[in-house]
């Protein structure tokens, strides 16, 4: 069987689960065991038919389990979405249709050869650092939750971090597959750019305050350094440097310094400071608030869940339980209604994804497809460790999507953005290998 | 590169894989704790789709479910539809505040969860269907004519009445003044707090019947008359000289009324008239342990058994700094205050009734119960609760030497207000004073039944804050509670 029809078979299996779900939370919300849910499941899969026409044409030869894969996360993630609110679920539907239409348009212009893109790193590298401060100027900065990640241009909300995130990797794909030669060596003096990028990621620590996603860009930064150059060394000096950098903002930095303290003692047996009002309160009434409501959702969960849209998110008067359920929390509601079985079978999607996508830098050809397609999947793998482990009191809470399954526009457009360049690489890989 | 690129997979691997395991606590080892927590909401709201089964008394609905649709879901909120009348006992469950009462203690059965294998099979397949879990019903043994009667006696007192049918140990009324009106606790729990009465702070959620402490005073008697019996040493008609004041270390201590001594008595009129030279004298004899042990065989020092939360209802005894005092000694305690009512001790309204009851009773000692059956939703009964003896706590002779004395006290004693023609009726009267005017927290115990048969009913009335003696405030309430119980025109 050729490549893209073990694609579409795959396609179709997951959306035999993906109906699956849709059905269930649709009877019980109506109540009634009607097809509406059809439609839905239709439009959803009309959307990955085409993007997987557009892969049969452009990319022929790429992994085909790549595409099933975010179209089952996808969907799943929407199922949850509508459960939590149908408005959102609607928005939702049309940010994937985008995300498969800026995916076809990366595919169409660059099927020929993606690796024009080296040529313009430092364009990216800079587009990066541009995209990740824009938030905290002033005017088109837009201030959610105490963290400065989002812009605001008229009605038009966007969060730049998740498109800096893949800018920065095709930044530090090109620029170490030039350098690593080097770097390898460990001569001193190529240390420089390595300083650079560390002060440009604690300049972004401070001027968001947002911990998760420093983070996360530093931890694809030292994953492709050691990747590149084989080099512990690196790894330690910039862990070292990161943490004693963060170690000396932890003081001035109160929002990061409230996440420790959440993080480390959630539940409180006396009344403590609450930084929300001022008052005194046990800090599960009020800083861990919502860590607390969303370790007893996950706990809810149990084994087999409580069942796609039997869940608890409101209390009995109606008022939504966990703040940013379908965004930062949406793990908490999936593992509540599908239970550890559920929950576990979605990062076991993860898994494949990240082993699949390792799977494409160890076959691809030349540095550049290598390094890109490493940071590209550990970026994944990272960021569902920085949410789902913040969620699950593993590291300390910071607000990141869980990608592909997460409400948000910024999220899904860039998350598409990297499934097409894996997906490019992925199919010159494997081509080669064909023709050769 | 290939070698890196394998170790950061790995890496990344690993960092998914301690997300299932820490998903796995969370699910696994962490939830039965987790699900304890009293501010987990999911746990209340999970509650709250559940069906609760009825409270009923024999011939009304104490506590029932009103159906309310929020966001697409059906939650069943509680009414109390009887008020203030039977809410110490029902209790409450609401979700603003943790649940009380039979509420609380019974929630297993009101919510289905205490259930046989082959109906949790069928509950889950209800689940699926989408059907609400429906708990069992429970019925209550309390006469609402009863509770009304003795809720209007107490009026604006501090205070309380039990009474139980000695025979079975089937509680009729136990009534806790101020009361308050469940469905305010939800929504308007501030009317609640702002509920007055003659003490203070009025504390109207505490059940009193069951949860109040109260000096016992000369009730107390009836249990040293008891141990009196029991050891043999003492007939009814022993004879005391009363010279109106018994010396204890040394001091004296007056009689109530020390204005006039009963010079040359028995003991059975030392009890009629409750003088406490007497029974000061045979504390002396006894020694503080053999009375406490009477008082043990009576239920003392265990928290008296009822259907009701643990926390609900308190044990009687010697208390010392708040706690439950046992003495190892008899020169531990004063055995001459303590018998006839003073000296630390504390006891509840509960304890005095089952104590009435078992005088009445011959001797024997019934388990109170206050819930009689539990029904399934089908209407088929799953269990009903049979009378149980807890245990002899005095001989049959005793007992009716006990209980003449008793019916004397009523008939021309200090118990005269409690008389009902056409019935007989044993009582004690007690009056423990604080040493501050209109601070006297007086009793009234009694038995009655139809004469020559064996009592049909017992009773406690205990008042807070009176200035007056028990024979003048407990007894009449006592009267118009059981003239309510036990004539049939007021009982429809």
């Amino acid at each position: 069987m050729s490549t893209r029809n073990r694609e579409l078979l795959n396609l179709g299996f997951a959306a035999i689960v993906a109906s699956a779900a849709f059905a269930s939370v649709s009877i019980v919300d109506t109540g009634l065991v009607t097809a509406r849910w059809l439609g839905y499941v239709g439009v959803i899969f009309g959307l990955y038919l085409i993007a997987h026409l557009v892969a049969r044409f452009t990319v022929p030869y790429a992994d085909p389990t790549l595409l099933p894969l975010v179209g089952l996360l996808t969907a799943l993630g929407l199922t949850v979405i509508y459960r939590l609110g149908p408005d959102d679920a609607r928005r939702q539907a049309v940010w994937i249709a985008l995300g498969i239409g800026l995916f076809a348009a990366t595919l169409f212009w660059l099927r020929f050869d993606y690796r024009v893109l080296e040529r313009f790193k430092y364009i990216f590298g800079v587009s990066a650092v541009v995209l990740l401060l824009l938030p905290s100027l002033p005017k088109i900065g837009h201030r959610v939750n105490g963290v400065n990640l989002w812009i605001k241009v008229g009605p038009l909300q966007f969060q730049p971090g998740e498109l800096a995130k893949i800018f920065l990797i095709i930044f530090l794909a090109g620029y170490l597959r030039d350098k690593r030669e080097s770097l390898a060596r460990g001569r001193l003096k190529d240390l420089g750019p390595l300083l650079v990028i560390w002060g440009a990621a604690m300049l972004v620590l401070v001027q968001t305050s947002d911990l998760g996603s420093a983070l996360l860009n530093f931890g694809i930064f030292l994953a492709m350094v050691y990747a590149a150059t084989g080099r512990l060394v690196y790894v330690g000096v910039g862990l070292t440097l990161f943490l004693a950098g963060s170690a000396a903002l932890y003081s001035t930095l109160g929002r990061v310094q409230q996440r420790v303290t959440v993080w480390l003692h959630p539940w409180t047996d006396q009344k403590v400071y609450c930084s929300i009002n001022g008052k005194l309160d046990f800090r599960q009434n009020c800083d861990s608030y919502q860590l607390v409501k969303s370790l007893y959702s996950i706990a809810n969960g149990g084994y087999g869940g409580t069942g796609l849209g039997k869940g608890t998110f409101k209390t009995v008067d109606g008022t939504q339980l966990i703040p940013y359920l379908n965004t930062d929390f949406i793990y908490s509601a999936v593992a509540q209604e599908l239970g550890l079985i559920g929950a576990a079978a979605v990062l076991l999607l993860f898994m494949v994804f990240v082993a699949r996508g390792m799977r494409i830098a160890l076959i691809a050809q030349d540095g550049f497809s290598k390094l890109l397609a490493t940071g590209l999947t550990f970026g994944l793998a990272l960021q569902t460790f920085i949410i789902v482990g913040g969620v699950l009191r593993v590291v300390p809470l910071t607000g990141i999507t869980l990608p592909f399954v997460s409400y948000g526009g910024s999220s899904i457009l860039s998350n598409f953005l990297m499934l097409a360049l894996l997906m490019l690489i992925s199919n010159r890989a494997a081509a080669t290998a064909v023709n050769r | 590169m290939n070698r890196q690129i394998t170790q950061v997979a790995g890496l990344a691997m690993g960092l998914l894989i301690a997300l299932i395991v820490a998903t796995t606590y969370w699910q696994t080892w962490a939830r039965p704790a987790l699900a304890e927590r009293q501010d987990n909401a999911i746990q209340r709201v999970a509650q709250f789709k559940i069906k609760r089964g009825l409270i009923l008394s024999p011939s009304r609905v104490l506590a029932r479910n009103r159906e309310k649709q929020v966001g697409g879901q059906t939650f069943y909120f509680r009414r109390y539809p009887q008020g203030k009348l039977a809410a110490h006992v029902v209790g409450y469950s609401t979700a603003a505040r943790a649940r009380t009462g039979l509420e609380r203690s019974l929630n297993p059965i009101l919510t289905g969860s205490a259930r046989s294998l082959t109906s949790l099979v069928d509950q889950a397949l209800d689940k699926l269907n989408g059907k609400p879990i429906v708990g069992d019903t429970v019925v209550t043994t309390l006469d609402l004519n009863g509770q009304r009667t003795a809720l209007g006696a107490l009026g604006s007192a501090c205070g309380a009445v039990v009474a139980l049918d000695p025979r079975s140990g089937k509680v009729l009324v136990m009534a806790s003044s101020p009361s308050y009106n469940p469905n305010d606790v939800e929504r308007n729990y501030g009317k609640i707090e702002r509920i007055k009465a003659d003490c203070t702070p009025a504390s109207p959620l505490l059940n009193r019947a069951s949860q109040g402490l109260y000096p016992p005073g000369s009730t107390f008697k009836v249990i040293t008359a008891s141990a009196a019996l029991q050891s043999g040493k003492f007939t009814p008609t022993s004879t005391f000289v009363d010279p109106g004041y018994c010396t204890v270390y040394g001091k004296r201590v007056n009689n109530f009324d020390t204005g006039r001594p009963f010079g040359s008595l028995s003991l059975a009129t030392a009890l009629q008239y409750s003088v406490n030279s007497v029974f000061c004298n045979i504390g002396l004899d006894l020694g503080a342990r053999r009375i406490l042990k009477q008082a043990k065989a009576f239920g003392f020092y265990e928290r008296p058994p009822l259907e009701t939360p643990e926390s609900e209802r308190l044990p009687s005894g010697l208390y010392k700094g708040g706690r439950l005092y046992d003495p190892r000694r008899d020169r531990d305690v004063d055995p001459g205050r303590m018998a006839f009512g003073q000296e630390r001790l504390l006891v509840t309204p509960l304890q005095m009734a089952m104590v009435a009851g078992t005088i009445g009773n011959d001797g024997i000692l019934m388990r109170p119960f206050v819930v009689s059956k539990t029904v399934t939703p089908n209407g088929k009964t799953r269990s009903r609760t049979r009378p149980t003896k807890i245990r002899r706590a005095v001989s049959p002779a005793t007992a009716r030497d006990i209980a003449a004395m008793m019916v004397r006290a009523v008939q021309a004693g200090t118990g005269t207000a409690a008389q009902i023609p056409g019935l007989e009726i044993g009582g004690k009267t007690g009056t423990a004073e604080t040493g501050v005017a209109g601070n006297n927290t007086t009793w009234f115990i009694a038995f009655a039944g139809e004469p020559g048969q064996k009592p049909k009913l017992a009773i406690a009335v205990v008042l807070q804050n009176q200035s007056l003696t028990g024979g003048a405030t407990a007894a009449p309430i006592a009267r118009q509670v059981m003239q309510a119980l036990l004539t049939p025109t007021a009982n429809p």
